[in-house]
């Protein structure tokens, strides 16, 4: 039996160790707050900036030597037709690899050797992808300084992204799924095409989105090969009154993306550009928080009918 | 030897065997040549204690192994009437799970409506004709003694059933093809008594249509369920015969000490 003093003594014990839980909580939050604050401060001082310059006009106006009259017109476009070439090229190249990476290749030290080039590929400079893009796409490929060869770009840049991402995602879907699938005497890529890939959806969803919010905000790379900063026309439209409808031109287009026009921006020397800029951080910003969370809706949606 | 007479009513058939069966995950020799008959219509029941390697005997039947790397089977196992050696290099494992299918240890429905999930195996087979889906369903579903239970929710997701309502889904999953023979591998370990009780049922009652061969770690199951058993110990058949022999008058000593408790 346990003496009063031994309680006595054991309790001095326990308030003793629990002193440093009660420290550590202090410097978490601590550690917290400085990363906290420095955000909500820069996002205040743009939005205090940039607030009074976003109306409509800000959106349908071309840049313009005249601050009043500058917009974001081209940049916005420009961003959304280069993401529409990243996904486009990013989604299906990083599908299959991941794919053939998990269910058809052979481990032995080929693989090992891809598996650990993807995950250092996550880790290259962005400005890397520039120089690269700038000697294949640009020259080589002879696609020009074009929405192409900036789509393009970004894809490479994100793939490693939505390649582990997937990778994860397959591995998350448990044996007996897999082996059930095989068992009542189905292919690979049956198992592939009607378990693995569905069932990967919710990661493989977040991988792109959160690789796209990342490439959305890329400017060293756009800048290598050679965007221009002051564009005031938008790219062919896609669709045409004309047989075939449907037309390629855009991708050969000069462009300019969100980032170009603010860099653009900040580097003038009168005050009423920079109010330009920061209202167009924010606006990036916000396309860049909105695609996040969208990531996090759709892995909830996707995630709700897949219970393991 | 493609069929064996008995003095009984029925004549008893072996539907497989396996011959000098030995299996290596890389260098480690689960399983050390075993010789078992499966007879036709009846079910084999395979007790031991664990790691004996009764699910890798099993798993054997439909290649299973042949999902995962540094695996390798010496020997054969033949399936009758036609005389097929499951585990030669040149029989393509596809077809032999289309013969032979398998009922897993946790209930494992795809996240798909219970009419998907027993379809799937028709559909994999390219069986996409609706009124040929619904009637091989139904079929199975009332074969695995689920239809008058899920009859009005087909389109509901499987996992809205209760854990022994999802095994007997997988029974259905695994008989809407009609298979020749099916496997249990420990089909009532993550349920409780009552869901175990109507699968032992289903069990007894599925033998009229197909040969079966269960694994089990309760050998009250087995004797329950079971015509003919086999005591597997480490790699090795260590006695097989009628199931009544087997828990009223084993031959063998290891056999004995195992049944009564002593071991294992």
């Amino acid at each position: 039996m346990a003496s009063p003093e031994k309680i006595i003594a054991l309790r001095a014990l326990i308030a003793k160790h629990k002193r440093f839980d009660a420290l550590f909580a202090a410097l978490g939050i601590l550690a917290l707050s400085i990363g906290v604050f420095t955000l909500a401060a820069l996002l205040l001082n743009m939005a205090i900036d940039g607030i009074p310059r976003l109306n409509a006009d800000f959106f349908t106006s071309f840049p313009s030597r005249k601050a009043e009259n500058a917009g974001i017109l081209s940049a916005w476009v420009g961003s959304m037709l280069v993401m529409l070439v990243t996904a486009l090229a990013a989604i299906p190249l990083g599908i299959a690899s991941a794919v053939y990476l998990e269910e058809y290749a052979r481990r032995n030290w080929l693989t090992a050797i891809i598996e650990i080039n993807i995950s250092n590929l996550a880790g290259v400079p962005s400005i890397v992808y520039g120089l690269l893009a700038l000697g294949v796409f640009v020259y080589a490929l002879g696609f020009g300084q074009s929405i192409l060869s900036a789509g393009l770009t970004l894809a490479l840049l994100i793939l490693p992204v939505i390649i582990v991402a997937t990778r994860e995602a397959i591995r998350s879907i448990p044996v007996g799924i897999r082996e059930a699938a095989y068992g009542v005497g189905a292919t690979k890529w049956q198992v592939t095409s009607e378990h693995i890939v569905p069932y990967s959806m919710p990661g493989i969803l977040t991988g792109v989105i959160i690789g796209l919010a990342r490439a959305i905000g890329e400017t060293a790379p756009i800048i290598t090969i050679g965007a221009l900063t002051f564009i005031a026309f938008l790219p062919p439209s896609p669709v045409g009154s004309e047989f075939p409808f449907l037309s390629a031109e855009w991708l050969k287009s000069a462009f300019t993306v969100m980032p170009i026009q603010m860099f653009n921006w900040t580097s003038r020397p009168e005050e009423a550009f920079q109010k330009n800029a920061a209202a167009a951080g924010l606006v990036l910003v916000v396309m860049t928080l909105s695609m996040n969370a969208a990531a996090i809706w759709l892995r909830y949606r996707l995630r709700k009918n897949l219970k393991w | 030897m493609s069929a064996m007479a008995k003095t009984e009513a029925a004549p008893l058939y072996t539907k497989a065997e396996s011959k000098n069966l030995s299996f290596h995950y890389g260098d480690f020799k689960a399983l050390k040549n075993i010789t078992l008959p499966i007879y036709e219509h009846k079910v084999t029941a395979l007790i031991g204690p664990s790691g004996c390697g009764k699910s890798t005997f099993l798993r054997c039947f439909n290649r299973m192994h042949d999902l995962y790397p540094g695996t390798r089977y010496d020997g054969e196992i033949r399936l009758y009437p036609d005389d097929l050696d499951v585990l030669s290099k040149t029989v393509d494992p596809i077809e032999v799970r289309m013969r032979i299918s398998m009922v897993f240890q946790k209930p494992n429905p795809f996240p798909k409506s219970i009419f998907e999930n027993v379809a799937y195996g028709l559909r994999v087979r390219g069986e996409n004709r609706r009124v040929v889906l619904d009637e091989k369903v139904e079929e199975a579903l009332r074969g695995a003694a689920l239809w008058d239970e899920v009859k009005d929710r087909l389109k509901e997701l499987a996992f809205t059933l209760s854990g022994g309502q999802q095994q007997r889904l997988c029974i259905a999953r695994a008989l809407a093809t009609d298979p020749e023979i099916l496997l249990f591998d420990e089909p009532t370990s993550a349920l409780d008594p009552i869901a175990t009780g109507s699968i032992e049922e289903l069990v007894s009652e599925l033998k009229k249509k197909v040969s079966i061969l269960i694994v089990t770690h309760n050998m009250q199951q087995a004797a329950r369920v079971s015509d003919y058993t086999a005591y597997m110990y480490i790699g090795e058949v260590v006695e097989f015969g009628d199931t009544k022999q087997i828990f009223l008058r084993p031959k063998n000593k290891q056999t004995e000490d195992y049944i009564t408790g002593r071991f294992g």
